[in-house]
């Protein structure tokens, strides 16, 4: 030990060093790993197309193997096709979204709060969230006049559920003492919405638009074989008619990339509105 | 204004490190004088739903205003319920509460009850925490002036900014005390807000409140089971029997001037409490 660590104000930069370099090598193994868990993903993708070429009968499909898939993706990219491939795929999950959140929400706020109304609508709900949205394609394209209004009832449906769902366990979470504090100090009903129960369910409302964009993001590209002829689901279609393998295989990799995206702009929101200390 | 609210962060942040942070004695400019309530009970009956007995049967009592009230009594004689019928968080079966002459029929920032949980709201700072009532009340122009005053009052200046999970116990509880006088009330009710603290906190709290209450001429219901409690912080104590709950003992307080807990005079008066709570409750 040293003369220095005996200094109360060089010891407290020591320990403010010490934790600095331990945030910066957890978060570089963090990192490290991320990677190496893509490197395996690649490498098992590598060995598929591999595979494929060795086999006679495959041999066509080579093109999906990560070489020409990714030479083609940089195609794309500098001809500037991903964003008008991408943009209607993410206006309908948009739109598809913002439904659910504005049904599921209040919904799901009222079914919290209300206890004969969760006992009501426990058993339809439950019925109906069960029932794949897949199913509600040969509906959806009776009912609406529009390819894109089908295509968005579908998202709508299947992303309403777990909004609905989260909202409600959230309210049920809250506690009554906040409740009973703030009917106390004189709060209207509106301003125990908007102080204590939005606030107090944002997080849980947030989980549950994470899930509900994950489900959408699903269901959108079997949405888009329906009659459209744009946005990823199309593209991929239209790929496999063309048996542009290698199209097929960039354009899986920007689904599975903005879904990523997405699903880490949901966790970013979730972590921002969380007032949750986890340390405690 | 600025020369104060200076005086006040230098200190408190001095006092930070104790866990107990001084009230300074500066309040009296910033918060007008409110006149307490006048608590009028009459015949006050409550019975549960589904219950067969009364659990409060036929209680009436006056509370002149900027008196200090303590309820004693043991673990379900009725306190709460009490206190709860009085705050208009509840109805009365029977009977009926009036404050300054008006029948109680809700709740109302003009009295404000503080229980045994701060409850803050954790997505809140302490200074959010403290505007809410005036929030409630539409109420909202007088928060940076008053909110600031409150929590020099209750020694947080320190800790406007920093969100209420960064504060002890001690410290949480005397958030919701500023938060239960943002609106200037005129009556506290106080549900056993010190039970859940350690005793060191809770004597320092006990003080600061009756030195808050009697600089704003508050009038005061305290729930306690603590005679010491109620020797420290009462004019008055009422002493409650449960089964049905109702009122056995009514008595004035004298624990001498300075109501120090080591003089004789302190001693004697909880003592004769202490024995009037045996023989009655
Ligand atoms: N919501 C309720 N429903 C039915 N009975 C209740 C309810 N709340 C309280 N009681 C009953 O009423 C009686 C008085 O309860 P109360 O909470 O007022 O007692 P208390 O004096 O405050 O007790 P403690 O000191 O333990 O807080 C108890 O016997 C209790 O069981
Ligand atoms: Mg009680």
């Amino acid at each position: 030990m040293t003369d220095a660590a005996y200094t109360p104000d060089d010891t407290v930069v020591t320990e403010a060093d010490t934790a600095r370099a331990d945030a910066l090598r957890g978060m570089a193994r963090n990192l490290g790993i991320s990677m190496l868990g893509l490197g395996i993903l690649g490498a098992l993708w590598a060995f598929g197309g591999w595979l494929i070429t060795q086999s006679d009968g495959m041999r066509a499909f080579g093109q999906l193997a990560p070489g020409p898939t990714l030479e083609r993706l940089w195609d794309m990219i500098q001809r500037g096709e991903i964003w008008p491939m991408s943009a209607p795929s993410l206006e309908r999950v948009g739109w598809g979204l913002a439904i659910a959140i504005a049904a599921g929400v209040p919904m799901g706020i009222l079914i919290g709060r209300i206890g004969w109304l969760r006992d009501l609508c426990n058993a339809p709900f439950q019925l109906l969230r069960m029932i794949s949205p897949l199913s509600w394609m040969p509906i959806a394209v009776m009912a609406f006049s529009t390819w894109d209004g089908a295509i968005i009832f579908l998202i709508a449906v299947a992303a309403v559920w777990p909004i609905l769902f989260a909202t409600a366990a959230g309210v049920r979470r809250i506690d009554p003492a906040w409740l009973k504090v703030s009917r106390n100090l004189g709060a209207k009903p509106v301003h125990l919405l908007v102080y204590v129960i939005l606030p107090a369910i944002a997080q849980d409302i947030l989980t549950g638009i994470r899930l509900a964009l994950g489900i959408a993001w699903v269901v959108l590209v079997p949405a888009e074989y329906l009659g459209v002829s744009s946005g990823l689901g199309y593209a991929i279609n239209d790929a496999r008619d063309s048996l542009d393998y290698a199209r097929l295989g960039a354009t899986v990799l920007v689904i599975g990339v903005i879904g990523y995206a997405l699903d880490t702009l949901c966790m970013l929101a979730i972590k921002r509105f969380s007032w949750l200390r986890s340390d405690t | 204004m600025t020369h104060h609210a200076q005086f006040a962060t230098a200190k408190v942040q001095g006092a930070a490190e104790a866990a107990v942070v001084p009230v300074p004695p500066t309040t009296k400019g910033a918060t007008p004088m409110a006149t307490g309530a006048h608590v009028q009970i009459d015949g006050l009956s409550h019975r549960y739903r589904g219950m067969a007995a009364n659990c409060l049967d036929d209680i009436s009592i006056t509370v002149p205003a900027g008196q200090v009230l303590a309820l004693v009594g043991r673990s379900g004689c009725g306190k709460s319920t009490l206190l709860h019928l009085i705050s208009g968080l509840m109805q009365p079966a029977e009977g009926g509460v009036f404050i300054d002459g008006n029948r109680v029929q809700g709740a109302s920032p003009r009295w404000v009850v503080m229980f045994q949980a701060p409850s803050l709201f954790p997505w809140m700072t302490v200074a959010q925490n403290a505007a809410l009532g005036l929030r409630f009340a539409r109420r909202t122009a007088e928060i940076p002036e008053r909110v600031p005053a409150l929590l020099e009052m209750v020694g947080l200046s320190a800790y406007a900014d920093r969100n209420v999970q960064d504060l002890s116990g001690g410290q949480q509880q005397r958030v919701a005390l500023a938060r239960s006088l943002a609106t200037q009330p005129d009556l506290l009710l106080l549900d056993e807000p010190f039970s859940a603290l350690d005793a060191f906190t809770r004597r320092a709290l006990q003080q600061d409140v009756r030195r808050i209450a009697k600089e704003l001429g508050l009038t005061v219901v305290l729930v306690t089971h603590d005679i010491t409690e109620a020797a420290i912080m009462a004019d008055r104590a009422l002493i409650m029997a449960p089964d049905p709950g109702r009122i056995v003992t009514d008595t004035m307080l004298d624990p001498g001037p300075e109501r120090h807990r080591d003089s004789p005079a302190f001693e004697a008066e909880r003592a004769r409490l202490a024995h009037l709570f045996e023989t009655t409750a």
